[in-house]
């Protein structure tokens, strides 16, 4: 569980963050939505420590992250995954090298023990034969395989998703969601994804949280954010003529409901 | 780490092995000719050439003019990859893992550049080797004459200065690129700009530490 409170963060004299709480659940898939500069990267880019907050505290399962040592810290982190919304696989390297780096850096393992750990957290992503090939001659859905094989080879406690949808087509993008869900259940993880994708909202969002110009706008979850009668919400979610129309269409049928009744 | 400080040093010192040769050896041969033309006066020994050869070539040339070629050679390498690093997100992945980022990506190339060094003694070996090539096979200067020549008023102190300056010019080597790669803001133009001012920085920083060293050195 990661419980943050207060979070306040400035960049010069703009104020990202204003105040920010909640409690981000284990074993449940987090979402942090808003639109594009409503504070969704440098909120998450705080929780993975990347970004120092101005004032408020995090915690992870009762540590908090200002009060922890340098090695505290650096242990914490290896307790994280992330998925970043480029991949940011190392090009350099294989599909096998890259998810084989967190272990050779942080943990003891023998070669083949390695081996034996990376062929399961690839085939658990569905990525079976890809060991030797190079991120470059990957689609864009593969590349985000790897990015969660990568975030899950050392069993975190935590996992971040920056926009992992981002640049996927909506067929894929499910199979990611379903990947990232699945995952979150198996491993008993703290998930918490960073999105503006309306789709992955309403089918993943067992947790969702609505930043609107660094404010915390309103909690809930995918059943809530459809009948909430928030109008930033409303405005958000229904900005899209998909989702317009699929409005229109549900008050059209209450409209006959309350006719016939 | 080993194998991180093994790469680097094939990809920074080895990798830069074919380009310093070939210029040196053609440089020092250009010396030679040159100081060649300009002794009009029957009077002075012909000797001179080598040992303006080896001069130009020890104090000046190997260490100084060799190290601006690595700036653009090895310095944009440093900067366009830890560049690339940066917009591409990779950095923030080795932190978020709790990877300390300036110990695994920059201290190898530190580590490599300690033997940027017997580069700087290879291309002044090349560099004299050249200059007797072409001042014997050029007809300029006979062969036992350039022997001579190289080793009148040998001052072993130049040596060691041009080798201190080159350690230092190598760490500048490796530090001044990497700094403008890790710390680069903006997307794929901007590491082209980084490298190009990282290229710049290097280049002005070497010519500057070079003047005080030769003043503190030399003077």
């Amino acid at each position: 569980m990661i419980e943050i409170k207060n979070i306040e963060k400035s960049f010069g004299e703009t104020k990202v963050l204003k105040g920010i709480s909640t409690i981000f659940e284990t074993g449940k898939t987090n979402l942090i939505i808003g639109r594009s500069g409503s504070g969704k990267t440098v909120l998450i880019k705080t929780l993975l420590g990347l970004n120092q907050p101005d004032s408020g505290s995090i915690s992870f399962d009762g540590r908090i992250y200002s009060e922890l040592s340098p090695d505290e810290k650096r242990t914490l982190r290896t307790e994280m995954g992330m998925v970043f919304q480029g991949s940011a696989l190392f090009d350099s390297m294989s599909v096998e090298d890259n998810v084989a780096f967190p272990l050779k850096m942080f943990t003891t393992k023998r070669t083949s023990e390695i081996k034996n750990r990376v062929n399961i957290v690839l085939d658990r992503v569905n990525l079976k034969d890809a060991n030797k090939k190079f991120p470059a001659e990957l689609s864009g859905g593969m590349q985000k395989r790897v990015a969660i094989a990568r975030a899950i080879v050392n069993n975190p406690k935590y996992l971040f998703c920056d926009e992992p949808n981002s640049g996927l087509d909506p067929e894929t993008s499910i199979v990611i969601d379903e990947l990232i869900q699945e995952i979150t259940r198996e491993y008993k993880m703290t998930t918490v994804i960073n999105t503006h994708d309306m789709n992955s909202v309403l089918q993943i969002g067992e947790k969702i949280i609505f930043l609107k110009n660094g404010y915390k706008e309103w909690e809930g979850n995918n059943e809530e954010i459809l009948e909430t009668r928030n109008r930033s919400i409303v405005e958000f979610v229904y900005s899209s003529e998909l989702f317009k129309k699929v409005r229109e269409n549900l008050l059209a049928e209450e409209d006959e409901e309350n006719n016939n009744n | 780490m080993k194998p991180l400080i093994f790469k680097e040093i094939d990809d920074l010192i080895i990798g830069s092995l074919g380009i310093v040769a070939f210029i040196s050896f053609f440089i020092g041969g250009v010396v030679a000719i040159q100081t060649a033309l300009n002794l009009t006066n029957p009077l002075i020994p012909k000797d001179l050439i080598a040992f303006a050869t080896r001069q130009s070539v020890i104090l000046e040339f190997a260490p100084t003019f060799i190290s601006i070629i690595m700036a653009g050679r090895a310095g944009s390498y440093i900067t366009s990859s830890i560049g690339t690093m940066r917009v591409t997100e990779q950095i923030d992945a080795l932190e978020v893992m709790g990877v300390n980022t300036i110990n695994y990506l920059i201290f190898p190339k530190i580590v490599a550049f300690t033997l940027y060094p017997f580069v700087i003694a290879i291309s002044m070996f090349l560099g004299i080797l050249g200059g007797l090539m072409a001042g014997v096979y050029g007809g300029f200067i006979g062969f036992d004459q350039f022997i001579v020549g190289i080793q009148t008023e040998f001052i072993p102190f130049h040596v060691f200065y041009a080798f201190s300056k080159t350690f230092i010019f190598g760490m500048l080597l490796a530090t001044i690129p990497s700094f403008h790669g890790f710390y680069m803001k903006g997307g794929a133009l901007e590491v082209g700009k980084a490298s190009t001012t990282s290229f710049v920085w290097t280049s002005v920083v070497i010519i500057l530490v070079n003047y005080i060293l030769t003043q503190l050195l030399l003077s």
